[in-house]
């Protein structure tokens, strides 16, 4: 299904689009009819789109722009143009733009509900049990065979934990 | 299982339908979750899609609520079938444009769906007829907790499950109730009751979601928001803001009866008139019949035991249900006479409408 433009002050469908070059630069706006009519976009003469921009802190050239999301190459342009994220990663990557949309969007910033207990058990377990993996290789490497022994046993018990964890 | 054994096998909505489910058709409550270490199917490169279906498949198998289920892509499936999964409610517009690397699976009563590659990786889906609300989410939350033995989800521990669209964040829950409110629409308070679910932070919507209309004076009211706040909080403001629904809609059915009870019964005993003998009918001409024979129902007109039959038939006269028993695809016209035909079949031995009871408090 075709993705419209999003209205650049709330979230709905962009109908009107705007164009204006103001000191030899250009803006543009894309809003939704009710947010236009809200704005005296309809009225060309008593509008000035310098004001929306600087209003909304919507400058187009505004350095946020250029960041990517490092895991799946999202763009904050590719947000705006979507109204979806890339990835579960770009959370963090634009958190500087989620975070302000929340508080309008929801009834509060924080989780309140559902933890996935298991899920969490078995990635903390996993990630202890690959950092216990390079402390071995490494412990083997500088003959250090005291520890090695010790980590081992350490990766067996981890490794019991995680099989119980684990579904089949 | 096969779609057509699917299609024609009893269903949840279709076919346990009773008195208790009045005003409130059915309730549904659905999870966003996905996967992590993956890009949300909107972005995912194609091969991505198809590891990211076959891993939700197997995990979906695994599961004692999904045993002997129906599991197919959207892929494989026809125009028509799509249509009639989507007047039933098991998958949403937006899946049945997907073109690959997208599936659902539907468990055998039709109460459970899941969605794969949809707007997020899975949409979980519970659909529970009359007002069911905790027992819906109690069955969503077990099977979420049982997949989510096979499946690392995507969670972030200030912003809850992580999902394509921030608006789903948090809780990813979605819980609606379809309501069906004629007597409200009659008495036209609902530009009022919509002001004021909105202001609860609850939206309304047409029969089937977003944009679409509300012919035969059935609503979808669901949570807004998804983060903030516990699962089982928003099910509770859902509940009480449903209440006060059901409250305000029997109350307009007192006052239409008391004001001017002959011009809603005049209402009711056209549309049986109608539904008896017309030849050509437009789905949302029907859908406002069966509506008003559904009011008829409970009011006392009709005997209780035909909701039932009116819950069916407010989705079998939908052009992809009419087009399946008819077996063929039909033009626009050509099913507006088939639908006509079904309904007058359907009608010609259902019992003459019972006015009594508008007399009978006032002798």
């Amino acid at each position: 299904m075709a993705n419209p433009l999003k209205c650049d002050l709330c979230s709905k469908p962009a109908t009107v689009h705007l164009t204006q070059i103001v000191n030899n630069k250009v803006h543009k706006v894309d809003l939704c009819e009710t947010c236009a009519q809200a704005k005296g976009v309809t009225d060309p003469s008593g509008f000035s789109l310098a004001d929306l921009l600087l209003k909304a802190s919507l400058n187009p050239e505004a350095p946020s722009n250029g960041v990517r999301c490092e895991r799946c190459g999202f763009t904050q342009n590719d947000f705006k143009k979507h109204g979806r994220f890339g990835c579960p990663v770009c959370y963090d990557t634009f958190r500087g733009v989620v975070e302000p949309m929340l508080e309008n969007m929801h009834n509060g910033t924080a989780h309140a509900g559902k933890i996935p207990h298991r899920a969490l058990e078995r990635k903390s377990l996993y990630d202890r049990l690959t950092k216990l993996e390079v402390d071995l290789t490494e412990a083997i490497k500088s003959e250090r065979y005291e520890d090695a022994a010790r980590t081992r046993d350490e990766i067996n018990r981890v490794k019991q934990a995680f099989a119980a964890k684990t579904a089949h | 299982m096969s779609i057509s054994a699917l299609i024609d096998s009893p269903s949840e909505l279709t076919d346990t339908s009773s008195s208790k489910t009045a005003i409130v058709l059915m309730t549904r409550v659905r999870l966003a979750r996905n996967l992590a270490g993956y890009s949300f199917p909107g972005w995912a490169k194609p091969a991505q899609r198809e590891e990211i279906l076959d891993k939700c498949r197997e995990a979906v198998a695994a599961t004692p609520q999904m045993k002997r289920c129906f599991d197919v892509a959207i892929g494989e499936l026809s125009d028509l079938e799509k249509q009639i999964l989507v007047e039933r409610h098991l998958i949403s517009r937006e899946l049945s444009g997907a073109k690959t690397g997208a599936g659902v699976i539907v468990s055998k009563d039709q109460a459970f769906s899941i969605m794969m590659n949809e707007e997020d990786h899975l949409r979980i889906q519970v659909l529970r007829s009359g007002f069911q609300l905790k027992k819906a989410w109690t069955a969503i939350n077990d099977l979420d907790t049982a997949l989510e033995d096979h499946l690392d989800y995507a969670f972030s521990s200030t912003l809850g499950y992580l999902t394509a669209c921030p608006t789903n964040l948090g809780t990813g829950m979605r819980a609606s109730a379809m309501m069906h409110l004629p007597a409200l629409v009659i008495s036209n308070q609902m530009e009022k009751v919509v002001r004021a679910v909105n202001q609860l932070g609850m939206v309304v919507r047409g029969l089937f979601g977003e944009g679409s209309d509300a012919s035969g004076s059935i609503f979808q009211i669901s949570n807004q928001t998804t983060l903030g706040e516990a699962e089982d909080e928003i099910i509770k403001r859902l509940n009480s803001v449903l209440q006060s629904i059901i409250e305000h809609e029997l109350n307009a059915r007192e006052k239409l009866l008391e004001a001017d009870a002959g011009k809603l019964l005049d209402k009711i005993g056209r549309a049986y008139g109608i539904l008896q003998n017309s030849h050509v009918l437009t789905s949302s001409e029907a859908m406002n019949l069966l509506s008003l024979i559904r009011l008829g129902v409970d009011l006392g007109a009709f005997a209780d035991g035909n909701r039932c039959a009116i819950d069916r038939l407010f989705i079998e006269a939908q052009p992809g249900h009419l087009q399946h028993v008819q077996k063929g695809e039909f033009e626009p016209g050509q099913r507006d006479v088939l639908r006509a035909a079904r309904l007058r079949s359907e009608f010609a031995n259902f019992a003459r409408p019972d006015f009594s009871f508008a007399t009978e408090g006032k002798n």
